[in-house]
């Protein structure tokens, strides 16, 4: 059981309830698919991603940064058991996507710099350890069903 | 080491341009961060008595550390050459395990993301993390 301090659920929390799901979420994944552009090889079917402008106005990146953030969302609202809460989203992973689990950090990566992007100076050292830790768990938690 | 294009030097060029007057704000911000979001970093710097943001070893340290960095990109065509004494200093004396320059490296960009957002787009974005994969590469030659 992960133990977490009233700062960090509030510091969690806080950053989803300021941050936009749709912005966020786009920026997140377009930012991985340009910083790391190996992590392509899963959007086979997404269509143009040759370029910076051609991934950050792809409709299908938009729409499934909408999905990765409500996949996450699940994990705000579940803080206390992000395990059991992922378990068929790892076993969708590791399974039927067949994503290599470190790809999470980097998606993880980029997201964090979108959050700090975002938030500028609110985003204190504290908060970004609390938003580490959380996404730390996270991937932890799609990483438990690959076999 | 991965082939830095002239598209990327240039955009990491541009970019150092833009945040080089801040570099020693920067360089206190990202180790500070280092030390609280990765902790495990702190077992390098046991002989500080003070490792909290702000301090005055993690801000004189800071200073050194974008030194370095304002160092590499200056002698960016040839950062083996470049860096050669800063890399036997890591090799021999400090012996920093390679995996914290990426450490380093997430909170560097984490904090221009916080100071720069603007500037800091995808496109600068992995010019400068290309960039920096090469700066730890360098760093960590003469490791073995």
């Amino acid at each position: 059981m992960v133990k977490w301090s009233d700062f960090e659920r509030a510091a969690i929390q806080d950053i989803f309830s300021k941050i936009n799901y749709d912005v966020v979420g786009c920026a997140a994944l377009s930012r991985c698919l340009i910083v790391y552009p190996w992590t392509q090889r899963y959007f086979g079917s997404f269509g143009n991603l040759y370029n910076a402008a051609a991934i950050t106005s792809n409709p299908k990146v938009a729409a499934h940064g909408k999905v990765i953030m409500a996949g996450l969302e699940k994990a705000v609202k579940n803080m206390d058991d992000i395990k059991t809460t992922y378990k068929d989203l790892s076993v969708l992973h590791s399974e039927k996507l067949q994503v290599d689990p470190d790809n999470f950090n980097l998606l993880a990566d980029c997201l964090t710099i979108v959050v700090a992007g975002q938030m500028g100076a609110a985003f204190t050292p504290e908060v970004h350890g609390a938003f580490q830790k959380f996404l730390a768990v996270v991937v932890a938690s799609l990483r438990k069903q690959y076999h | 080491m991965t082939l830095l294009t002239e598209k990327d030097k240039a955009a990491v060029k541009a970019l150092w341009a833009k945040i080089a007057k801040g570099a020693d704000a920067i360089g206190a911000e990202a180790l500070a961060r280092m030390l609280a979001v990765y902790p495990q970093t702190k077992t390098y710097f046991s002989h500080w008595p003070d490792l909290s943001a702000g301090s005055g070893p993690v801000t004189k340290h800071g200073k050194k550390i974008m030194a370095g960095v304002g160092l590499a990109v200056a002698k960016m065509d040839d950062l083996s050459g470049g860096l050669l004494e800063l890399s036997e200093l890591h090799a021999f004396q400090l012996r920093v395990d390679p995996a914290n320059f990426k450490i380093l490296a997430q909170c560097l960009q984490v904090v221009i993301a916080t100071m720069f957002p603007n500037d800091f787009t995808p496109e600068a974005h992995v010019a400068l993390d290309k960039f920096l994969s090469n700066v730890a590469l360098a760093l960590s030659e003469k490791y073995r």
